[in-house]
Formats: C-alpha cells, sequence, structure tokens
C-alpha cells in the first residue's frame, strides 16, 4: 500500500511544556483518519509540524516516498488548520487564485471547486463579508485546487452552527467517497466515529492508540441485563469466570465479557441457574465509551 | 521568480489601501516637477528656482535623487504592513501550507522590494532627465549622463532602507510597533553618534556612525544644499570655503549592500526558526 505520510519518533516542546512525545504513525493511501485527542492534547501541533508551520524538537516525518522537500510535498497536500486564513480584502475567487500560484496549478479548478462547496454564486465577494461557515467552505474548496493525494482538516466544524457543521460533514463524506485520503483532527467523537475508518488517539501528546477504529479495544462487547432477581443475577456474574467487570446503572446492569459470548448462550446459562431475564442485548462499546475508557486507563 | 513577484502582486493590487499608497507615492515622484515653477518673489529680489542651476545636468542627478529619497517612507509603510498582514490575518501560515517555502516567502517580498527600488530609480531618471532637457544650460550628451552613480546609489540606498522595513516587519510582527522601532533607531543612531563625538572625537564618531544602517542609508546621497552655485556664492562672500565631498564611494554602496543582507537572511532565520 501506498504511503502517504510517515511520523517517527516526533517530538516537540515548547520550553517545559512536551506538547508533543515521541509519536510514530504512517498514513495509508485511501483511508480516512481521525487523529483524537482532547484540547491541548498536540493534535495541532502535530499536524503543524507536517505542515512545514511548527518546528520539530526532534524525531523526523517525510512525506510520500521521502524524496521531495516537505514544500514541494505540500503542494499536493490540501489542508486547513483551526480557522479559515485568507486576505480580508480580496473576494473568494481572488483569493483561490492566489492559492492556485502558489501551489502552482492553473486557474481552470476554481469555478468546480467553488461550487462544490456552494459558494460559486459568490465568488466576488469580499472574504470578510462571510460568514464562518462560508469562510470554512471556501477553505474546503481552497485545500481541494490541486486534487490533493490527502486533505487535512482541523477541528473543521468547530463554531459552526448544526446547519453549517452539516453542511461541512456532508462534504467531508463527499469527498471520502471519492477516494480522496483524509486526515482529521477533532475532539468530537462522534464527528470520528461517522467519518473515520482509522484512528490516532492522543492524550498530552503521548499516543495511546492507533489503529483501526472497530479494533480500538480489544473488546468482546458487553451485556445490556435486567431482571427481577438481581441479587442472584449479580452473584452469577460475578461468580462466573465469563466476565470481567460488572455494573449496575439504573437498574439495568452492563457485565463486561472476558470472551466471545453470544447472548443466546448467557440466556440459557442464566435460565439453567433459575434466573429469568426480562432485557438482554448485548452490545460493543462505543467510540465514546472506547476513548474514555484508554484515555482513564492511561492517566490512572 | 516571475511567480513570486505574481504572488506578491496579486496580494499587495487587490488592497485598496496598499494601492492608494502606491499610487500616491509614484505621483509624489513626479511632482519634484513642480520644483520648477517655485518662485519666491521678495520685493526685488526674485528667486526662480529653476534659473538657479538646480536643473543642470549632472547636478540635478544629485538634487533629484536626493529630494525623492524623502518620499520613500511611504512606501515604507506599505512594506511594514505587507509583512504585518500576513502575521495579523494568519495568511503567512496558510501561504506555508498552501506549499510555499520560507525561503521563497522572504525572497517574495524581498524581489518587491526590489521592484519598488527600481521602478523608483527608473521615475526618478525620466523625471529629472526631462526636467534637465527643459531647463539645463547644458544638454550635451557627454555631461547630460555623467554622474549617473547618483541612481545607482539611490537604488541601494531604497533597496536597503526597505530591506530594513520588511526586516523590522517581521521581527516585531505589528506595522505600527514596527514604524515606531523605525524611528526609535533613528534616534539610537543620532545618540550613539553623540556619545562617540563626547567621548573621542570627530573622526572616530563619523567613520562609526557610517557603519550603522540608516546613517549608511543616508551617507550615501549627501545634501545637495551647499553645492548649489546661490549657496557657494553667498559662502564665498561671506569668506566661508565650502569644500566638501559630494560623491558616491564605493564603499558607501558596500556598507549599505552589507546591510541589506544582514537584513534579508535575519529575516529569513526569524521565520525559519518561529513557530507559527
Amino acid at each position: 500500500m501506498e504511503t502517504i505520510l510517515t511520523i517517527n519518533n516526533l517530538t516537540k516542546k515548547f520550553g517545559y511544556l512536551t506538547a508533543v512525545s515521541d509519536l510514530s504513525f504512517t498514513i495509508e493511501k485511501g483511508n480516512v483518519y481521525g487523529i483524537l485527542g482532547p484540547n491541548g492534547s498536540g493534535k495541532s501541533t502535530t499536524l503543524g509540524i507536517v505542515l512545514n508551520v511548527v518546528n520539530k524538537t526532534s524525531g523526523d516525518f517525510h512525506w510520500f516516498d521521502g524524496k521531495t522537500s516537505t514544500h514541494e510535498a505540500l503542494k499536493k497536500v490540501g489542508a486547513i488548520i483551526e480557522r479559515p486564513n485568507f486576505y480580508p480584502y480580496m473576494s473568494a475567487e481572488q483569493n483561490l487564485r492566489l492559492v492556485c500560484k502558489i501551489k502552482e496549478v492553473s486557474d481552470s479548478k476554481i469555478r468546480e471547486k467553488l461550487e462544490l462547496v456552494g459558494l460559486y454564486d459568490r465568488k466576488d465577494s469580499k472574504f470578510r463579508t462571510f460568514s464562518l461557515g462560508m469562510k470554512q467552505r471556501l477553505a474546503i474548496a481552497s485545500a481541494l485546487l490541486n486534487d490533493p493525494e490527502i486533505l487535512i482538516l482541523d477541528e473543521p466544524t468547530n463554531g459552526l452552527d448544526p446547519q453549517g457543521i452539516h453542511q461541512i460533514r456532508q462534504l467531508i463524506k463527499e469527498i471520502a467517497a471519492g477516494g480522496t485520503t483524509i486526515l482529521l483532527a477533532s475532539h468530537l467523537l462522534d464527528e470520528v466515529e461517522k467519518v473515520c475508518s482509522h484512528v490516532v488517539i492522543l492524550r498530552k501528546g503521548v499516543k495511546l492508540y492507533s489503529g483501526r477504529v472497530d479494533e480500538m479495544i480489544a473488546s468482546h462487547g458487553f451485556l445490556e441485563l435486567r431482571s427481577e432477581q438481581k441479587e442472584e443475577l449479580i452473584t452469577l456474574l460475578n461468580n462466573s469466570e465469563l466476565f470481567s467487570n460488572v455494573n449496575a446503572e439504573n437498574g439495568i446492569i452492563k457485565a463486561f465479557l472476558r470472551r466471545p459470548l453470544e447472548a443466546d448462550e448467557f440466556n440459557k446459562i442464566a435460565f439453567e441457574k433459575g434466573i429469568v431475564l426480562s432485557h438482554l442485548v448485548k452490545r460493543k462499546e462505543s467510540l465514546e465509551e472506547q476513548f474514555l475508557t484508554l484515555t482513564n486507563n492511561h492517566s490512572n | 521568480m516571475i511567480r513570486l513577484l505574481q504572488i506578491e502582486g496579486i496580494k499587495l493590487w487587490n488592497s485598496r489601501s496598499s494601492r492608494v499608497l502606491i499610487i500616491a507615492y509614484f505621483c509624489l515622484l513626479i511632482s519634484i516637477a513642480l520644483i520648477s515653477v517655485i518662485k519666491f518673489d521678495i520685493g526685488q529680489i526674485q528667486i526662480h528656482l529653476a534659473d538657479q542651476g538646480i536643473f543642470n545636468f549632472p547636478f540635478i542627478w544629485h538634487f533629484n535623487t536626493y529630494v525623492a529619497a524623502f518620499f520613500k517612507l511611504f512606501l515604507a509603510i506599505i512594506i511594514v504592513s505587507m509583512i504585518s498582514n500576513e502575521y495579523s490575518n494568519k495568511t503567512i501560515k496558510q501561504n506555508l501550507i498552501d506549499g510555499l517555502s520560507k525561503k521563497e516567502f522572504i525572497m517574495s517580498k524581498f524581489l518587491t522590494v526590489i521592484v519598488f527600488s527600481a521602478v523608483s530609480t527608473a521615475f526618478v531618471f525620466i523625471v529629472s532627465l526631462l526636467l534637465g532637457l527643459a531647463y539645463s544650460d547644458y544638454t550635451e550628451f557627454s555631461i547630460v549622463f555623467s554622474q549617473l552613480d547618483y541612481l545607482i546609489a539611490f537604488f541601494v540606498k531604497l533597496m536597503g532602507f526597505f530591506s530594513f522595513c520588511m526586516f523590522l516587519g517581521m521581527l516585531i510582527k505589528k506595522s505600527a510597533f514596527a514604524l515606531g522601532f523605525l524611528i526609535l533607531w533613528q534616534a539610537f543612531e543620532g545618540i550613539i553618534y553623540g556619545l562617540l563625538r563626547w567621548k573621542t572625537n570627530a573622526n572616530i564618531a563619523d567613520s562609526v556612525s557610517n557603519l550603522l544602517p540608516l546613517d549608511a542609508m543616508s551617507n550615501l546621497i549627501k545634501e545637495p544644499a551647499t553645492r548649489m552655485s546661490a549657496v557657494q556664492s553667498v559662502a564665498s562672500q561671506l569668506g566661508e570655503e565650502l569644500s566638501k565631498d559630494y560623491g558616491v564611494h564605493w564603499y558607501e554602496i558596500l556598507i549599505v549592500l552589507v546591510w541589506t543582507f544582514i537584513f534579508v537572511y535575519s529575516s529569513y532565520l526569524i521565520l525559519k526558526k518561529r513557530d507559527l
């Protein structure tokens, strides 16, 4: 598989603060990656380093096969960091023309990309007259001008209203469906869960996990149970080898599985012990629960 | 190189305020010609500046480059703000992300500085040539095109000054503070000169201050007033002998060129080391 970005032992220190610590991961062509982490976990710093605006303290990274210089490689990358940055006194079209000059691509794609993000009718309006949602969409159009190998988005829906968020997410899905590799940094779990196939989780600059979203925790899921015979059920669960952790919340008992087990098998076991269940569901943790489990494990 | 200039051209020309300032600046350069219509009418004595020999070749090269250099402050504002705006709009960050290298970014600014200096020099050349042809007492080819080294000095002076402005913009990031610092620096050079003059002698003070950037730039083209025939004749009537070296010297040009290099290279180093 073709590698787009390789990061090896990357470290960035701001004085005493270590923003990114010994971070390594690779990005392969064709996947949608999420970088997930709370605010201040080093997501933007990492992106800043690979995008040539923040100097690394140690470690290294290279784009594609590592033979081109970073700024040449960036011409094949589309990236938006934090807020959309354009010249406020220039119109949407003039701003995009400037980006074309920088990226050394022809102006011919400007119209197509403005239409894609739904701003073509506002092409002659000055950037400063745009709403935040429009600015963000213009930034996406600008990042797509060169039909990039990879699109990097840093908190693209931050500060937008629900409609704006929806538009941006729709856009990201369309772009991903077209086969473009995407790297999406976010602290919003459902955002990552909805669009990403792979995820890198950071906390205080340290990588906690990188890999497929659905393999994030070596977990066999958990059972949600309810029964009139609550005490007996809990005793049964606690004494069983099958479960690692049992807790009761709002009358629903959650039992985390130690090894694969189907719901009907457990139903049988319970019935044999004389416990009748009124509720039985087998579930997998949502990304949010997995994320909290991961970050909690590491803080202890 | 053309690409870098085009990039900078798009940025500058689409901004109304810098467009107005640039046009105003070049209009001012042309307005030097208006000196020719200045007439003092003091009772019996009538002084028509154009008749005082200030438009005589080759003196006109000296006089006009000296006067025109005052207008450089206009462009200084543009240079400083074209750097500081990149910081305040965070577009410098976006430019780098879009694939402009840090070296290219500095080069695009420095090339703009060179273009501004070159076009200013060309303007002064044309205006002076026309004024001279209209008013000069001598229009022989060999006299007209003598002492053109003032134009070289003018070009180097502007380039050095604008590079200094660019460096201050990169260093300070805020245009108002950068321009304030420019004035402060001028005062600082004055204080250094004063201190040296006081502690040592005029010779040492002169040669040290000639090495400081702003003094070195202003030293390139010396004041032409005392060279005017009217002033000279008044002086000689008072028994004062005004003899001064008005020429442009290669080592003075070299000093400014070295400063230009220092400013441009330091701008690059600042950008390279800074986390945006």
